[in-house]
């Protein structure tokens, strides 16, 4: 019986799903060192106070306590790095006041934590936290980037004039000026991409460790990027030299971008555990997760759009105001810029476009890469405009796409905003989609919704976004404070299997699965005989982490260069063993050969000789069969595609319904179409989620309003349909596999169809845009609006 | 949560006891109780769990249904007698929270609670049910005393609930998207206490009656006989998820929609 395929392109059941959906996934939270302590933090409830004092006497005195810190006992720490520095029009470098780990004599938000106690129990940390006697004086907040940059609103930072981090740009402005001086038709459209909170399954939690005898460090944690972590740590906050501390970052339950950045509770038990001799824990309650894991979007944005007399766009003007929260998280300052305005000719032809960016400070909970990291934000305001556009000029919006499409013959295509898309096919994925969707089908559908008395629309977005982050080189140029390669190490054991060392992290998406699936397709191994280890510093080369949709792009790529290292030196103890010239071996299917006669070794063969190197080539070759390689990708990946929304809504209500949702993805190579599919349904849930459902609520002075899943709407399964996924791929033409990567098209793509469906089903009512989320009270206000004008007409 | 004592008495005279003590506080399915003691928004000395006194079933004798305060909501939301008697009820039910909430809450803790966006509240006052205690038996219309507010005395502990059997009934809830508690929920009953509407969820102080609707459905049980009819959204709730006014909106949909059910 021939072996089932498991390489490139088979659908295999996941090998970790197993112990995930039977309880025996080991999350942080389950690991429990001898004689850990726990920490507690102590958080802010206001949204800007003053620390006047802060008496820690009666809660030191409380049972178990082990010790308290607040920012007084942290002098000699660093504060929290922001990794991206951002420059302003003018040349001079952003504004980046300390974040410090705990607050510094004043609090500017809620969930800042101000001080830690440590304690033999949790419970006993928790009590003695409420025994902390803290006198605040509290200043006057500021929540929304509009009212941060008012004259005379509060300033959350002495030495940052009227909160602005930076004011950027990008792009040609007067090239854009010409183009909307001489527009036949100008399109214009205010939105806002509402704040999100990430709410990965698992909340975060840490534990740091110390051995006194080694002065070794370890610290556990929940985090996509382990060596990162140790980066940022070591040389920024703590001050520890790296080969001395170990992160570990074990099966972490979800992070969406949330669990890429360096945060305080982090930086804190590690030094905490070395100064009491003991292994401190803390993990985060979900009340805390909302008000101290960093935020995704919230930006503000006008977009102008100019077109000619055929609707070819000419020219694009957009500013954003990007809430950055209070402080700077790890990679926020790069979101707005460099992974969002980047982005700004979308799919199109749009010849001078030009983009500015004003971040700013606000009293709330710093925000910073979620799913999609920028792309979504600029796909919405793209898309969307789009829209308008054909409305306004009387084109059909698909043919207004069609137009001004980059053709399949124009790549690689530089656009106006720095990026150069290698490959991709806009016609193709719109075609599909629309067939898949049966758009034209919609109006006799809409007509038999009309008759039950709903309102049927149907809207699509044909977004692009890049990932496979990214060219260090170009990183770098842009301000990034890191190197954004990967690494990859491929291990023969003597037996013949694999263990696969990889630099980027799994938190739910497969990757155990996917990357052994590289292995078995290119060395011929079955996939039941490889491993793939990832998340641990002590075993893993220093890699960059999983984000930015990287990890098969960037990080799989490593590993084909790793096994080409792999076969060559196969080839060459293949050789020796065949008593033939290394010229004549071929490799395929995991065996060399000599070509043209029937003598081979089997790759198993050939590492059991590497690792008992009896009859051995010692003289031109080592021992041993095991290979790294580092590699920096040439560019960016750029997936794109087609996704199409249906919704109905109930008249009476509000309530929109997504009735149809169809995704035909460019993802490039795809290694496991059945993962790739449930990266984009859940990408895709997550879009609808942010459409329809999800808002981070803040008051006007900074009071978090939807601080629990009472007032927070996740998105249920009951809330939507079952997708319609297919791909529809060019191939990446400057790594390896071919891969672009699908972890964030879900999130990019969904929510500016699902808008664009929205205000299509409302244009009985003369709207023209629905901010997010549509919520059945907004659909609602909107058609009670309009009703007495429509009564009227 | 702090530390506390647990007790779990086996007979109403011992829990009535234990829950005389201010400091004590009465356990049944803990969906509201014990998130309350997690958060530490609640420090009892003792926690009584009630799930010993017997209190759990349901009977359907006499035109009344008796439901034990201790019966979960899955219980009543699958029982055939409820279904028969009134199915509103059952399909109230299986509606409240989720799978989990519905295997452990009861209708006991749910009408203690009385949270003013709770299912169960709209059922009571629009059958006109009895709420029957350890000490007496308290009509639906002096029960409920506004938001978490009820007629209830310290350590009284509720033993059953006696809905008269009505004609036609039907309830139809909006669920708030987050929490799935109702926005805005109607109940409306024609049966041998008349036509009586409890709007359950919009009100500022709970669950009401809505006599503009009753009057409306005595003259004519129809939806129709509630156009034009309009809720004034003075007293409802106003908050991120909606305003007033659309909360005012929503009764009168739901109110046509339950008159519409109910047949
Ligand atoms: C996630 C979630 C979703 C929910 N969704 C809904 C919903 O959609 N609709 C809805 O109506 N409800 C909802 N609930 C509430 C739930 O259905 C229960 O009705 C509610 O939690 C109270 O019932 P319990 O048995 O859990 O009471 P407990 O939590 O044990 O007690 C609640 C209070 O009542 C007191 N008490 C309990 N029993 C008695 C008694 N017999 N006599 C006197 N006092 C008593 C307790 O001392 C306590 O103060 C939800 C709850 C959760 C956690």
């Amino acid at each position: 019986m021939a072996p089932p395929f498991e390489g490139i392109g088979a659908s295999v059941r996941r090998k970790e799903d197993l112990r995930f959906i039977s309880g025996h996934g080991h999350y942080t939270d389950d690991i429990n060192r001898p004689g850990q302590v726990y920490a507690y933090f102590r958080r802010s409830d206001r949204p800007h106070a003053k620390i006047v004092s802060i008496d820690t006497k009666e809660a030191a005195a409380a049972p178990g306590v082990l010790a308290i810190y607040t920012a007084a006992d942290l002098a000699a720490i660093g504060g929290l790095p922001c990794g991206w520095q951002i420059h302003n029009k003018d040349g001079s470098p952003m504004a980046e006041p300390k974040h410090p780990v705990l607050a510094e004599g004043r609090v500017r938000h809620v969930g800042d934590p101000i001080a830690v106690v440590i304690a033999e129990t949790k419970q006993q940390a928790k009590d003695a936290a409420e025994l902390l006697a803290i006198d605040f004086e509290d200043l006057p907040g500021v929540a929304t980037v509009t009212d941060a940059v008012k004259p005379g609103a509060p300033q959350v930072h002495d030495g940052v004039a009227n909160n602005v981090c930076y004011d950027w740009h990008i792009g040609d402005k007067a090239a854009v000026d010409a183009a909307f001086a001489r527009a036949a038709h100008k399109v214009r459209l205010d939105l806002t991409n509402n704040r999100l909170i990430p709410n990965a399954m698992e909340p975060r939690a840490a534990i740091g460790e110390y051995d006194a005898a080694t002065g070794d460090y370890t610290l556990y944690t929940t985090t996509q990027n382990p060596h990162v972590i140790r980066l940022l740590m070591c040389a920024f906050v703590l001050q520890l030299p790296e080969h001395k501390v170990r992160v570990v970052a074990p099966d972490v339950g979800g992070g969406f971008g949330s669990k890429i950045y360096h945060y305080a509770e982090e930086a804190v038990v590690t030094w905490a555990a070395a100064k009491l001799h003991r292994p401190i824990k803390w993990t985060a309650e979900r009340s805390e997760s909302f008000m101290s894991d960093a935020h995704g979007r919230d930006h503000v944005t006008t977009g102008e759009l100019a077109l000619d007399k055929d609707g070819k766009f000419i020219g694009l003007r957009v500013h954003t105001y990007a809430n950055m929260g209070a402080y700077l998280s790890t990679f926020a300052t790069a979101v707005p810029t460099y992974l969002s305005a980047t982005l700004l000719a979308g799919t199109y032809t749009t010849p001078a476009i030009y983009g500015e960016v004003t971040a700013v400070f606000t009293n709330t909970v710093p925000v910073d890469a979620y799913r999609g990291a920028g792309r979504p934000e600029t796909a919405y305001l793209i898309e969307r405009l789009v829209d308008c556009a054909a409305r306004e000029t009387g084109i059909d919006r698909v043919e207004i796409r069609r137009r001004n499409f980059i053709p399949r013959s124009a790549f690689p295509y530089q656009t106006p905003v720095a990026l150069q898309y290698d490959s991709g096919d806009y016609v193709a994925t719109l075609d599909v989609a629309m067939k898949k969707a049966d758009w034209a089908g919609f109006p006799a559908r809409r007509a038999a919704a009309a008759a039950k008395g709903r309102l049927r629309g149907i809207g699509m977005s044909t977004y692009i976004e890049a990932c496979g982050v990214a060219p260090s080189a170009v990183a770098g140029a842009l301000g990034a404070r890191a190197g954004l390669y990967e690494v990859a190490n491929i291990r023969f054991n003597p037996t013949g299997s694999v263990t696969v060392f990889t630099g980027t992290h799994s938190h739910g998406q497969g990757h155990e699965t996917t990357l052994a699936q590289l292995v078995t397709e290119q060395l011929g191994v079955p996939l039941a005989q490889v491993e793939v280890v990832h998340g641990d510093t002590a075993k893993i080369p220093f890699g960059m982490g999983t984000y930015g949709s990287r990890s098969l792009a960037v990080g799989g790529s490593a590993m084909v260069k790793a096994m080409d290292k792999i076969i060559a030196k196969g080839k060459k103890i293949a050789a020796h063993l065949l008593e033939a010239d290394v010229r004549d071996i071929e490799f395929k299917d995991g065996k060399f050969t000599v070509a043209g006669t029937d003598k081979s070794k089997t790759i198993g063969e050939i590492a059991f000789t590497a690792y008992v190197p009896h009859n051995y080539p010692h003289e031109e070759l080592e021992p041993g069969l095991e290979e790294t390689a580092f590699y920096d990708p040439k560019n960016f990946t750029f997936p794109g595609g087609c996704h199409i929304c249906e919704v109905e809504i109930d008249r009476d209500t509000g309530v929109v319904h997504v009735v149809n949702f169809t995704a035909v993805d460019d993802v490039g190579r795809v290694v496991n179409p059945m993962i790739v599919e449930g990266q984009v349904q859940g990408g895709v849930a997550q879009g609808i989620g942010q459409a329809l459902l999800e808002n981070a609520a803040y008051d006007a002075s900074g009071q978090l309003v939807s601080g629990s899943f009472m007032d927070y709407t996740m998105p249920r399964a009951d809330d939507l349909p079952s997708f319609h996924v297919a791909t529809e791929n060019t191939m990446c033409t400057h790594n390896p596999l071919g891969s672009k990567g699908c972890g964030e098209v879900g999130a990019i793509g969904s929510p500016p169809a699902v808008i664009n469906a929205v205000v299509d089903a409302l244009r009985d009512y003369g709207v023209r845009h629905v901010d997010m989320p549509a919520t059945p009270a907004k659909i609602w206000s909107i058609m009670h609006a309009a009703a007495p004008k429509m009564a009227a007409e | 949560m702090y530390d506390f004592a647990y007790q779990k008495p086996a007979s109403i005279a011992d829990a009535a006891k234990l829950l005389a003590d201010p400091e004590a506080k009465a356990l049944a399915g803990g969906m509201t109780l014990i998130p309350v003691l997690k958060q530490r928004l609640n420090k009892p000395a003792t926690v009584v769990d009630l799930s010993k006194l017997g209190l759990a079933g349901i009977t359907v004798s006499g035109g009344m249904v008796a439901i034990g305060a201790m019966t979960t909501h899955v219980t009543v939301a699958r029982s055939a007698e409820v279904k028969k008697a009134i199915p509103a009820l059952a399909s109230l039910a299986a509606n409240i929270g989720d799978r989990a909430v519905r295997y452990r809450g009861t209708i006991g803790g749910s009408l203690a609670n009385n949270d003013p966006t709770a299912d169960y509240p709209a059922a009571v006052l629009a059958l006109g049910a009895t709420i029957k205690t350890n000490r007496r038996s308290i009509d639906a219309d002096s029960y409920f005393q506004g938001m978490f507010a009820t007629a209830l005395e310290p350590g009284e502990i509720i033993t059953a609930v006696e809905f008269p059997v009505p004609e036609k009934a039907a309830y139809v809830k909006f669920p708030n998207p987050a929490s799935r508690y109702a926005m805005v929920g109607v109940f409306v009953a024609k049966g041998p206490k008349g036509v009586r509407v409890a709007v359950t969820g919009a009100g500022q102080n709970g669950v009401h009656r809505h006599t503009a609707f009753e009057q409306a459905l005595t003259k004519s049980w129809s939806a129709a006989a509630l156009d034009g009819i309009a809720t004034p959204s003075a007293g409802l709730n106003s908050d991120i998820h909606g305003s007033a006014e659309y909360r005012a909106h929503l009764v009168g949909v739901m109110a046509k929609r339950a008159v519409a059910a109910a047949g």
